[in-house]
Order: C-alpha cells, then structure tokens, then sequence
C-alpha cells in the first residue's frame, strides 16, 4: 500500500527538465569554485593577522572570524541582497551595478562567509606549528618572512588539507541559498521545476542527487589530495 | 533608532521561536542521533548498513533541499494518505515540518559525535557492568551513556551552534522565527540591513549563553576526572 504514496515517482519531468537541472549545476559549481577562491586568498592575511601574538593586531581579524562563524549565512546573504540598498552612498556609486545582481550578491555573501571559516581553519594550524621547526629555520638565519614562506604557510596548508576538505562541502550546501534570491543554481532548478508541474519529491530528490554526487567528488578528491600531500604521514610500505 | 525599538518585540517573538525549533530540534537529534550511534555499533549488519546509509545521505544533501523536500513533499504524501482514507485536507505544520527536519538532519551529526563518544569509553568499565549481572540496556544508561557525553561533548557543542544557525532556513517555509520578522520590519521601514544586523547581533547572544551552557556542562560530566 505504501509503494502507491511514496515510491511510483515521475521522473519523466526531471528528464524533460534535465537541462533545466545541467545549467543548475553549472551555476552552483562556477558559485562555489569564485567564492572558495576569493574566499582563501581572504582568508590568508585574515589567518595570518588573527594568529598574531600582538592583541592589537589580532583583535580585528579575530572579530570578523566570530562575526561570520556565528550568525547564518542566510542572514549574511540577507543583509548585502536586500541591506545594501538601503545606504545612498552605495546606491549613487559604482557599488550599485554590482549589488543590483543577485548572483554578485551571493558570491560576495559566500566569500565572506568562507573567508572567516577557512581563516580560522588556517589561524588553528599556524598557532600548532611544532616550536621546534621555527627554532631550527632562526637558528640557520632565516628572516622573519621566510620562515612564513617556507616552514610555516607549507606546513599549514598540508595540515588544514581534511578540515578545508570539510569546509568545501559546507560551501557547496551553503550555495544552494542562492536558490532563494533568484539565482537559478541546483536548487533554484528544482524550485523552478516545482512549482511549474507540483512535483516536490521528484524535483528536490533530483537536486539532492546532484549534490550528494558533487560531495562524493569532493570528498574522493581530497582524499587524493591528502594521500599526495600528507605522503610523509603514511607508514612505510613493505 | 525609534524603528528598532518599535519593533524589537516582534524580532524578540521571533528570537523566541527560534529558540523553541532549536531546543525540539536537538531533543529530537540526541534521540536519533543515539540510536544511529549504537545502529553502527551494533554486530548487525542490517542496522550499520541503514545508520551509514541514513548519515551519508543527510550529510551530503544541502539543508535547505531537505527542508523544503520534507515540507512540500510531506504535504503532498499527508494529503495523499488522506484521501485514501478519506479524511478532510490536513495542512502539514511548518512548525512540526521544520523541528522533524531539522532533528532529523542533525541527527546524522550526532549519530558521528555519540559514537566517537562511545569507543572512548573504557572497555573495563562496560564489561564491569555485563559482570555485575546488568542488563545490556542498564549497561548503556548506567555507564556507557554517562561516561561517554564528556567524550561527546565538544563535538555536541559544535553540532548545536550549527543547528542553531541552520535554524533561520525555517523562515524559507514560512515560520516567523527572527529572520522572518526581520525581513517584515526592514520591508516595512526601508531598512533591511539594520534589522538583519540586529537579528545577527541576536544570534550571537544565543551563542555566547550556549557557551556558558556547554562550560557548566563539560565541569558536570568531568567531575571525576583529574586535569593538570
């Protein structure tokens, strides 16, 4: 009896609609690749100043950390889709042409909100670099800046490999909020499709499959990733 | 100025709903989340294979797919069923909607949490337990359980502070926590990023309270073990 309710689906729509679906995707992996990419080359100096042993000097970074680790994406998307129009500053200059798109809305929104995720990703791993390894590069006379260059920031992108693994794919979900502001990404398609033929558990099983595959990918390339790069870690093969 | 305070009570009704869905969500989580915990420990296979398959999914689907699956989708099953049995149309809560996803979701997240828990806890002390004649259900509450939250604790703390932000997706199906009422007030004064940044500053109030919660906590369940 319960095969009547639940299990008969028709998934002709999703294949009437695949290309719907395949611009989607496309849309969520360019949305997610801009904003992991902008986002890391914030979250470098971000890390850098935040793992600073000068309070004055950390207390910045470390408060745009807690603000964008503590509050919902969805309310940060918010505040610069709908907020920004709201300043005339804003709306009398260039600003405007971009904060009228809503996909600029949502990569800036995205960016951010990775940026203070993988700072603090990277500021854990600065701070848990063994002492011994900076005493070894000052005792062979390293300046300041190439310790940064060659023991410290090699060091910690190798160690936040898994947990940037982890934020990747909380990236990826995250994304489908763009599906709310118009944005027609994974889940805008489904909403799209919907809404058109009423088909919600056709239409959101779709999307889920396609995102539930991209977060296989991912995790499958980190996992590559960190067999490459942590290949010192392995114990020796016999 | 006058804007926000005129409208605080409405953000501070809705601060309160969110509270509500967070607390029925986590009740909710640590139950499935046990249960998915001790499934993938169990010696049968059926059970690991339903918990794993339960986790992979919830953890590789975005929330907001699985809310607004659960909650259309669930609509159209409800109604369905209902026609069956010929009962009137059954407008499915978005209240009810919203805790069941998202205990559902982080459910998943706790089923991981509990069952590092699990392993961390002495060997000795559950079979200890089997040698004083108990049950395998005594054992679990009497010891196992007991002993294995502190183990769980930083990984509970996190899930909850996620599941405390994931809970503004409830605005999307309707429910009027803060991040709705928000929307209205800044619609209605023109001033969406005041009221969204007084919802964020909100947010990190629960957090900061959560804080000292979890602190009070991790001091209940360590007393007993010596720290340096």
């Amino acid at each position: 009896m319960f095969h009547e309710y639940f299990l008969i689906m028709d998934f002709q729509v999703i294949i009437d609609n695949l290309p719907l679906y395949l611009q989607g995707l496309r849309t969520t992996i360019v949305l997610v690749f801009a904003s992991l990419i902008l986002g890391l080359v914030l979250a470098i100096p971000i890390a850098l100043l935040a793992a600073s042993k000068r309070k004055w000097v950390a207390a910045l970074p470390k408060a745009y950390i807690y603000f964008f680790r503590g509050t919902p994406l969805l309310v940060q998307m918010f505040m610069i889709y709908h907020g920004m129009g709201q300043f005339e500053a804003v709306r009398e200059s260039f600003l405007w042409v971009i904060f009228q798109q809503a996909w600029a809305c949502a990569l800036v929104a995205f960016a951010l909100n990775t940026a203070g995720y993988t700072g603090e990703i990277l500021r854990g791993t600065i701070a848990q670099t063994p002492y011994g390894e900076i005493e070894a590069a000052k005792s062979v006379g390293m300046s300041n800046a190439q310790i940064y260059r060659r023991i410290i920031l090699p060091s910690t992108f190798r160690r936040a490999l898994p947990a940037y693994g982890n934020e990747v794919i909380f990236m990826l979900h995250g994304s489908s909020l763009a599906g709310l502001i118009t944005i027609v990404d994974l889940f805008g398609a489904a909403k799209i499709v919907n809404a058109r033929n009423f088909v919600p558990f056709e239409s959101f099983i779709a999307a889920g499959i396609f995102y539930l595959a991209i977060t296989f990918m991912i995790v499958w390339g980190f996992k590559k990733a960190e067999h490459h790069w942590h290949a010192y870690l392995r114990p020796r093969e016999t | 100025m006058s804007q926000v305070v005129a409208y605080f009570p409405l953000i501070l009704k809705g601060m309160l709903l969110t509270v509500e869905v967070a607390l029925l969500s986590l009740l909710i989580a640590i139950l499935l989340g046990l249960i998915g915990a001790v499934a993938k420990l169990s010696k049968s296979r059926i059970a690991k294979a339903i918990a794993g398959t339960y986790t992979t999914i919830i953890r590789g689907i975005p929330d907001l797919v699985l809310m607004t699956l659960i909650f259309f989708g669930g609509q159209i099953l409800v109604n369905n069923i209902g026609e069956k049995l010929g009962l009137d149309y059954i407008d499915v809560d978005p209240f009810i909607a919203g805790v069941l996803t998202i205990g559902f979701i982080f459910g998943a997240y706790f089923a991981e949490s509990f069952r590092g828990g699990i392993l961390a806890v002495a060997r000795g002390e559950i079979e200890a337990g089997y040698a004083f004649g108990m049950t395998p259900v005594q054992v679990f509450f009497r010891i196992t359980f007991p002993a294995m939250v502190r183990h769980a604790l930083p990984g509970i703390g996190n899930n909850w502070l996620v599941m405390v932000k994931t809970t503004a997706l409830v605005s999307v199906i309707g429910l009027q926590d803060m991040v709705y009422n928000a929307g209205l007030a800044g619609g209605s004064t023109r001033k969406p990023f005041t009221f969204y940044c007084v919802v964020a500053f909100l947010f990190l109030v629960i957090t900061g309270f959560s804080d000292v919660g979890m602190r009070w906590l991790d001091k209940k369940y360590s007393v007993g073990v010596r720290k340096a």
